[in-house]
């Protein structure tokens, strides 16, 4: 399999944005975009200019089997996990990789998420007493959330420092409000409007998108069923 | 009485976390500092479960039988006093996660607890296979809410550069923000939690790329000590997939999954027509299947041929409720459903035993440096049963915490003569080590060279530290990387990259023959550690290595372990 990697880059926040192509082939069926973005060395590089020295492209990964969501971009148009976008799986013989538009640019493909976490601790994103009974199943769904950001990059409404804070504060709100203490109910719910309910179009591009295939549509209606019509009865 | 100064808290997986959360209890400050943020860490891939003798099964379980099972599993090379601690608490551990919100396994409302290796009893509490990602994301909650209180100081995209002596004690570490290159002097006492040394075997093991190893590496070169570098565990079910080895979990085999090999796969038979020879429960009985990791993948190396993980008796139920996602993941990645068919599994680098050498206490040999988590040695001697890092990373994290908060209260009543060490101008803590000018606005990577250097020296360690090794193939890796010693040195003097990079490559070198010198220089075979030349284990080796980085020097010697 021969592809060319299109690849968008910068060297950093500040510097100015440039394309550079790269070849990659390999022997490998399951190659992914995240193979071929680590097996880039100097000679990987098509038509570099004269006496141009190569900058090893820089990009976020950790596990390499979509269980971590370090290495979220924009491969071909679409928001996606390097490592679990295979190369078969896309046509044409270039491959275009962009940093996710939605959050600042530290340096080629890697941006700076750290909005997410922010908006997490707005939301007051955890329990104040011992869990209390409540849905085991919900429980997990929801804690699978990789906080890896495509459900935003995809999303209408998310915009970085917007009220809205989208999919990736819906799960974690979702895991507390599985097994939610009962005195907890009224300051959770006030958030989970704030963040989540009140900016939500219900586009619902975000469960085609996300990697970890998080029954998203489902927990909104268990959520939004307790904590904005006050069923907390329905959460068994 | 003046303030404490922040602990600094080194890696944010589950001993991270669980650190962080026990000084915030206890009101005291800490950075929690990690290469990259909670989520993207190892501690997320655990999959199968973490043990604790809960007693839920009806089968009589207890703390003690929790106890000698992990004695045993680690062919008593573990500090019996540490497993005790640990095993005893291992109840206390798993109910304050499940009061955490952790969705643990349960059926009719009751817990329920799965088989894992080694241990004769359901002991594995679980959730699915994803059991070391619920707990993260429990944890990492528990945690923001001493963030919000100002309690935890997060720098989430940070690189531990080396530590800061005073006087022989750690007063501090030396910190690089990866995404603006700026380096920064953090004073304060320090807590390891940085993991596993992955990278000394990059693409090769199952677990993260993140935990390069040159953390670990530039402890070394600083002179901790280090134990138990030779005992790598080998996961007998893991599949290379590209660029790592996948796992499959033991807790497939926890629900009744089979290993065996076909009788006649040699060259001619096509390979699926032959008899299967279910070869661990020939040899072992019953429960050969689960027998200890160690022990299965040296019976996989020996008989050195394919072998196959049968999930096809699993039935629909378990499938669906216990490991859903384990068969999603498998069809994902090798495109064969386990439900099915047969799938071809070989023994993989999975988990290191071996670590900083903590005492009791989690301390090291340097005072006010403390460490747990897989980087650590403890707990796991030879060979580590499967659920009991999990375990041993949030206990372990727990344990290394509170010592660190005795010893301020400590040093705080008697007249804060350490916490006054720390509080100097940090100016005068750069130690000539970093300027700022050489790095700041940079976003350094390796260079090419480094890459290539760095890549050999994970092959030159695969082939000395196989699963069955013996001197010959150790000192052949030795020499090897005598010569790739040399090229990096070259490198050294020839790059115009000034800073970390080089640093980290040498240490990460210097820890790789650490490694190898200490596999050399176990002449037996006990666990992980299998030595062709040396079969047979020898009580008189039953002792810890201690290895440690001296006047330019690797120095290798033996301790006696505690008795209880
Ligand atoms: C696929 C897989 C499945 C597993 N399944 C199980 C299981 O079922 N049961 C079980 O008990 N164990 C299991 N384990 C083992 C277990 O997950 C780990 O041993 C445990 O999670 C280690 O936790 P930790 O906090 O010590 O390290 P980690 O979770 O690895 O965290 C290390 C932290 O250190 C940071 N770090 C690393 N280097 C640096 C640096 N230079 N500077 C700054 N920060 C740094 C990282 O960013 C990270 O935050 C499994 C492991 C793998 C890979
Ligand atoms: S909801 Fe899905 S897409 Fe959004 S952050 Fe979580 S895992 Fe990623
Ligand atoms: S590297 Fe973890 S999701 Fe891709």
């Amino acid at each position: 399999m021969k592809k060319i990697l299109h690849i968008l880059r910068r060297e950093s926040a500040q510097a100015r944005p440039y394309w550079e192509d790269f070849y990659f082939e390999t022997q490998d069926a399951g190659a992914t975009v995240a193979t071929a973005l680590s097996s880039l060395h100097a000679e990987n590089r098509i038509s570099p200019a004269q006496g141009s020295r190569f900058r090893p492209v820089i990009w976020e990964h950790s596990c390499l089997q979509k269980r971590c969501g370090a290495c979220s971009m924009i491969i071909d148009g679409v928001p996606a996990l390097a490592c679990d976008t295979r190369l078969s799986q896309l046509k044409g013989d270039t491959v275009r990789l962009e940093p996710l538009r939605k959050f600042p640019v530290v340096a080629d493909l890697l941006v700076d998420r750290s909005v997410m976490m922010e908006n997490l601790k707005d939301l007051s994103v955890w329990l104040e007493a011992e869990a209390g009974a409540g849905s085991e199943d919900m429980a997990f769904e929801a804690s699978r959330c990789l906080q890896c950001g495509l459900c935003l990059e995809i999303c209408p409404n998310f915009a970085a420092g917007g009220s809205f804070s989208g999919m990736a504060a819906m799960a974690p709100l979702s895991r507390l409000i599985a097994r939610l203490p009962e005195e907890q109910r009224k300051q959770t719910a006030r958030n989970y409007k704030k963040g989540v309910y009140s900016g939500c179009g219900k586009s619902l591009a975000c469960r085609d998108v996300c990697p970890a295939e998080i029954k998203i549509d489902e927990l909104l209606v268990k959520s939004n069923a307790a904590a904005v019509w006050n069923r907390w009865n329905s959460i068994k | 009485m003046k303030q404490q100064m922040p602990i600094n808290i080194i890696g944010a997986g589950l001993a991270g976390l669980s650190a962080a959360k026990t000084c915030a209890e206890a009101g005291i400050r800490v950075r929690l500092i990690s290469f990259q943020p909670s989520e993207r860490a190892q501690s997320n891939l655990a999959e199968g479960g973490i043990n604790a003798a809960l007693n839920v099964m009806g089968e009589d379980d207890s703390t003690e039988n929790h106890f000698r099972d992990t004695m045993k599993g680690g062919c008593d090379l573990a500090d019996p006093n540490m497993v005790r601690n640990l095993t005893q608490d291992a109840p206390d551990i798993v109910m304050e996660m499940d009061r955490l919100g952790v969705p643990f396994h349960r059926e009719n409302g009751h817990m329920v607890q799965r088989n894992f290796g080694g241990q004769k009893k359901k002991r594995t509490a679980y959730a699915k296979s994803s059991t070391g990602k619920v707990l993260t994301t429990a944890l990492i909650d528990a945690v923001r809410k001493y963030e919000v209180q100002g309690l935890v100081e997060r720098y989430p995209h940070h690189r531990f550069e080396k530590l800061i002596l005073r006087n022989e004690a750690a007063a501090g570490v030396l910190v690089c923000d990866r995404y603006s290159g700026k380096e920064t002097v953090m004073a304060g006492r320090v807590l390891m939690a940085c993991g596993g040394m992955n990278g000394l075997f990059a693409g090769a093991t199952t677990g993260t790329t993140a935990n390069t190893g040159s953390a670990a590496g530039v402890l070394f070169e600083q002179g901790v000590e280090f134990a138990n570098l030779e005992f790598l565990q080998y996961h007998p079910t893991t599949v290379s997939i590209t660029g790592k080895r996948l796992l499959v979990s033991e807790a497939a085999r926890g629900e009744g999954g089979r290993l065996f090999y076909y009788e006649t796969d040699t060259p001619g038979h096509p390979e699926d027509t032959g008899v299967k020879r279910y070869f661990l429960e020939e040899k072992y009985g019953e429960r050969g299947n689960l027998m200890p990791r160690d022990v299965i993948s040296r019976e996989m190396a020996m008989l050195g041929r394919q072998v196959y993980l049968d999930l096809t008796v699993l039935d629909e139920k378990t499938w669906k409720v216990k490991l859903s996602d384990l068969r999603d993941e498998i069809i994902h990645y090798l495109g064969i459903d386990p439900a099915c068919e047969p799938v071809p599994v070989s023994p993989g680098i999975h988990y290191f035993m071996g670590g900083i050498l903590v005492d009791e206490h989690h301390r090291t040999n340097i005072s006010g440096l403390c460490a747990a988590g897989e980087c650590a040695c403890a707990y796991h001697g030879a060979n580590r049963l499967g659920g009991n890092s999990l375990l041993g990373a949030i206990y372990g994290g727990r344990q290394a915490a509170r010592t660190m908060i005795r010893e301020i209260a400590e040093d705080m009543s008697a007249g804060a003569a350490y916490e006054n060490t720390l509080c100097v101008d940090p100016e005068s803590f750069q130690d000539g080590a970093a300027d700022p000018a050489d790095t700041a606005s940079s976003f350094r990577t390796l260079t090419e060279e480094e890459t290539l250097i760095q890549e050999k020296m994970s092959q030159i360690l695969m082939e000395g530290m196989m699963p069955l090794r013996d001197g010959k193939l150790i000192t052949h890796a030795l020499t090897e990387l005598e010569k790739l010693k040399a090229r990096a040195g070259e490198h050294e003097k020839r790059t115009d990259e000034p800073g970390g990079f080089s640093d980290e490559c040498r240490a990460k070198l210097l820890l790789a023959e650490a490694t190898l010198r200490c596999a050399l220089e176990r002449r037996e075979s006990r666990g992980a550690h299998t030595r062709l030349d040396f079969p047979q284990t020898d009580e008189n080796m039953r002792k810890t290595t201690v290895v440690r980085y001296e006047k330019g020097e690797i120095r290798i010697s033996f301790r006696e372990i505690s008795r209880l």
